[in-house]
C-alpha cells in the first residue's frame, strides 16, 4: 500500500512544510513494508508544483488534479478529493499548517476514522508521539484504524531533499476531480507581503511582545531582523493590541517554530507561547522583569529595559 | 434562528498540569477546570448574535461526565439559554465527540453552530471540522470575524499568511480564533439566574450514537526539559556569547 502526503502549495510553488511532511511520511514509509510515497497537488494551473515536487527525493508518484474549485483549497472541495482518492491508501499525511488542520479532519470524518493531529515523532507504522496541554506532556498514540490520517509538525522533522537524484524524478499524473460543492465560497485574503523569511522556517526570530508598547516599536526588531536575515515574530498579547498582525503569533494556538536562534524582547514566558518557541535551539530573552518566566527557558537572558539595549544590539551585531 | 455552542471541561489554562509518575496520563486531580477558553469564545459570539438580533435562542451543549455540567452552568450563567448535557464516562475522542454532536444538531435544527478551533488539554483541532464533514454543512473555521447577512455567513479567517474571507450557506460551522472577540465575565444575579435555567441530560444511547474507539493512549511523558541558562550583565557580553560559544552568529 502507499502513503498518500498532500502538497502546501499556492499554485505556483510548493511550501516548505511539505518537505518537512514528507520526511515524516518517509519515515512511516520505512516502518511499513512494501510502501511508497504519492504526493497530491490539489490546485487550479498548478503544474509548475507537480513539476518541482516530482523532484523531492522519496515521491515516487505526484498525482495532479487541477479544478478551479482547489484554487484557494476550500476544504469542502479539497476533502471531498481527497476522502474518495485516500480509501485506497493506508496513511493520509498533511503538514498541520493552518491549511492542513482546515482540511484533514474533515477527510478522517469523511473515511470514518480518527485524526493524530500534530506528530512529532514515527515510533512505527501505525504509533505516533504528539504534544498535548501546550507541549507540557508528550503522548504515545497508536492508531486503531484501517486508514491513518495524520497531521505533521514541521520542526520535528527535517526538511526533504530536492533533486539529489535527477533521473528518479516521480512520474506526474493527472486525475479527474468530483463534482464540487458550493458550501463555501472564497471571498478574498489578505495575504502579508514581506521580504523576511517565513516564521516557520527562519534560522533566526526576533519576537516583541506586549512589553514593545506599540507597532511602530516593532521597527526596532525589523532593523535587527533585516541585519541578521532573520524572521519577526509576536506574542498574542502583541498580537490582541494590534502591534501586529495574527500571523505573526508564534504559540500553542500560533505558529511553532524551532530556529537556530529565537530572541525572545518583552515577552513575559507565558505557557502558551513558551509552547510555540522552546524546541528553538538557543533562546535569547531580554526583558526588564528579572522574575519573568521566559528567563526560565533562556540560554541567555539580558534582564534590561528592551528601549535601552535593542539600539546597541543593533549596532554590536 | 437557534445557535448551538459545544463547550468543553479542560484544565484551566493558568494551571500547571503534571505527568503521573507511572506514565499513563497527566494527572487532574484538585487541578483547576474551566471551561475551554476558546469554546467560551464561542458562547460570547453566540451570545452577541442573540443580542444583535440574529438568533433566537442559544443552546450550549457538553460532552462529558457529570462535572462538565459546572462549565454548562458558566455558559448560561454567560448568558446561554438552556443547555444539553450528553454523559459519557470520560471525554471522548474528537470523532465520537462530533457524532453526539452531529445527532444533537439533527434534533435542534439551529441556524449556526459555533465552537473553538481546539481544546487546550488535547490541541487537537478536529471536532469542528469534523462535524461539518458528517452534517455536509460548510466550515468557517479559526474565525476571528463572523457576519451574518441573509441564509449566509460571512467569515474572516485567521490563516498562515494572514487572513482568508469565505461566504458559506447556512446552516454552517463556525471554530473560534482569539481575534474573533473578547469575552464578557459572568454578574452576580447572572450566576444566580443561571442555575434555574434549564439542563437537560442525555446519553449516547437516547442519541443513538454507538461509540467507537479509533486510537489508544499508550504512554504520556513528560517533555524533555530546557536546562536552565544564564544571566548575562550587558550587550557586550550577549554578542560575545552568541558568537563564541553558542555559536549561531
Ligand atoms: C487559549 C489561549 C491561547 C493562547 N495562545 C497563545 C499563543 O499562541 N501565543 C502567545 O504568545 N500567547 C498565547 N496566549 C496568551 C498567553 O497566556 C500570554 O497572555 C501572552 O503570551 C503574554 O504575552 P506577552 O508576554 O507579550 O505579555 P505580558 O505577559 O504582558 O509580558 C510583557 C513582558 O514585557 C516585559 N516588558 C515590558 N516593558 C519592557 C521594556 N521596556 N523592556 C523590557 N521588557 C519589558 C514585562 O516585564 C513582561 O514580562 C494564549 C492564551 C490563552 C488563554
Amino acid at each position: 500500500m502507499a502513503i498518500l502526503v498532500i502538497a502546501e502549495h499556492d499554485n505556483s510553488t510548493l511550501k516548505g512544510a511539505t518537505l518537512n511532511t514528507i520526511t515524516a511520511a518517509f519515515e512511516i514509509a520505512s516502518k511499513t513494508p512494501g510502501s511508497e510515497l504519492h504526493l497530491l497537488v490539489a490546485g487550479r494551473d498548478c503544474q509548475s508544483v507537480a513539476e518541482e515536487a516530482a523532484k523531492v527525493d522519496g515521491v515516487s508518484k505526484v498525482l495532479v488534479a487541477d479544478d478551479a474549485s482547489y484554487e484557494h483549497q476550500v476544504a469542502e472541495n479539497v476533502a471531498n478529493l481527497i476522502s474518495q482518492l485516500g480509501k485506497d491508501y493506508s496513511h493520509i499525511v498533511a503538514s498541520a499548517t493552518s491549511n492542513g488542520k482546515n482540511i484533514l479532519p474533515r477527510v478522517a470524518a469523511l473515511l470514518d476514522v480518527g485524526q493524530i493531529s500534530d506528530i512529532t515523532a514515527v515510533e512505527s507504522e501505525d504509533t505516533f508521539q504528539r504534544p498535548i496541554y501546550a507541549g507540557n506532556a508528550i503522548a504515545t498514540i497508536q492508531s486503531l484504524d484501517s486508514i491513518k490520517v495524520i497531521t505533521v509538525r514541521g520542526t520535528a522533522f527535517p526538511a526533504a531533499s530536492i533533486g539529489a537524484c535527477v533521473e528518479s524524478n516521480a512520474e506526474i499524473t493527472n486525475i479527474d476531480s468530483p463534482a464540487s460543492s458550493d458550501l463555501a465560497r472564497f471571498v478574498s485574503e489578505e495575504v502579508a507581503q514581506s521580504d523576511r523569511p517565513e516564521l516557520t522556517a527562519a534560522k533566526v526570530i526576533i519576537s516583541g511582545g506586549r512589553g514593545m508598547g506599540s507597532g511602530e516599536n516593532f521597527s526596532i526588531l525589523e532593523q535587527l531582523a533585516d541585519k541578521l536575515g532573520a524572521a519577526v515574530g509576536a506574542s498574542r498579547a502583541a498580537v490582541d493590541a494590534g502591534f501586529v498582525p495574527n500571523d505573526m503569533q508564534v504559540g500553542q494556538t500560533g505558529k511553532i517554530v524551532a530556529p537556530e536562534l529565537y530572541i525572545a524582547v518583552g515577552i513575559s514566558g507565558a505557557i502558551q507561547h513558551l509552547a510555540g518557541m522552546k524546541d528553538s535551539k538557543v533562546i535569547v530573552a531580554i526583558n526588564k522583569d528579572e522574575d519573568a518566566p521566559i528567563f526560565s527557558v533562556a540560554d541567555y537572558g539580558l534582564v534590561a529595559d528592551l528601549f535601552d539595549v535593542m539600539p546597541e544590539l543593533q549596532l554590536k551585531l | 434562528m437557534k445557535i448551538l455552542v459545544a463547550v468543553k471541561r479542560v484544565i484551566d489554562y493558568n494551571a500547571k498540569v503534571r505527568v503521573k509518575a507511572d506514565n499513563t496520563d497527566v494527572d487532574l486531580n484538585n487541578t483547576k477546570m474551566a471551561i475551554n477558553p476558546f469554546c467560551e469564545i464561542a458562547v460570547e459570539e453566540a451570545i452577541r448574535l442573540k443580542e444583535a438580533g440574529s438568533a433566537s435562542e442559544v443552546i450550549v451543549v457538553s460532552i462529558g461526565p457529570k462535572a462538565c455540567q459546572e462549565q454548562i452552568r458558566t455558559a448560561l450563567a454567560l448568558g446561554a439559554d438552556r443547555g444539553i448535557q450528553v454523559e459519557t464516562a470520560d471525554y471522548p475522542e474528537s470523532l465520537n465527540v462530533a457524532k453526539l454532536l452531529a445527532q444533537v444538531v439533527r434534533d435542534e435544527q439551529p441556524g449556526l453552530i459555533i465552537m473553538g478551533k481546539q481544546a487546550i488539554d488535547s490541541d487537537n483541532n478536529q471536532t469542528g471540522q469534523m462535524l461539518s464533514a458528517l452534517l455536509d454543512m460548510p466550515q468557517g473555521t479559526f474565525a476571528s470575524e463572523v457576519k451574518l447577512e441573509g441564509d449566509k455567513a460571512q467569515v474572516t479567517r485567521e490563516v498562515d499568511g494572514g487572513l482568508q474571507t469565505l461566504s458559506l450557506n447556512l446552516p454552517a460551522i463556525i471554530t473560534t480564533d482569539l481575534r474573533l472577540n473578547e469575552p464578557r465575565f459572568a454578574s452576580l444575579p447572572n450566576i444566580m439566574k443561571a442555575k434555574r435555567k434549564p439542563l437537560a441530560v442525555t446519553s449516547p444511547e437516547t442519541l443513538g450514537v454507538e461509540l467507537k474507539q479509533h486510537s489508544t493512549l499508550l504512554k504520556v511523558t513528560p517533555p524533555t526539559e530546557r536546562s536552565a541558562g544564564i544571566l548575562v550583565n550587558s550587550v557586550d557580553e550577549l554578542v560575545e556569547k552568541l558568537k563564541n560559544e553558542a555559536k549561531v552568529l
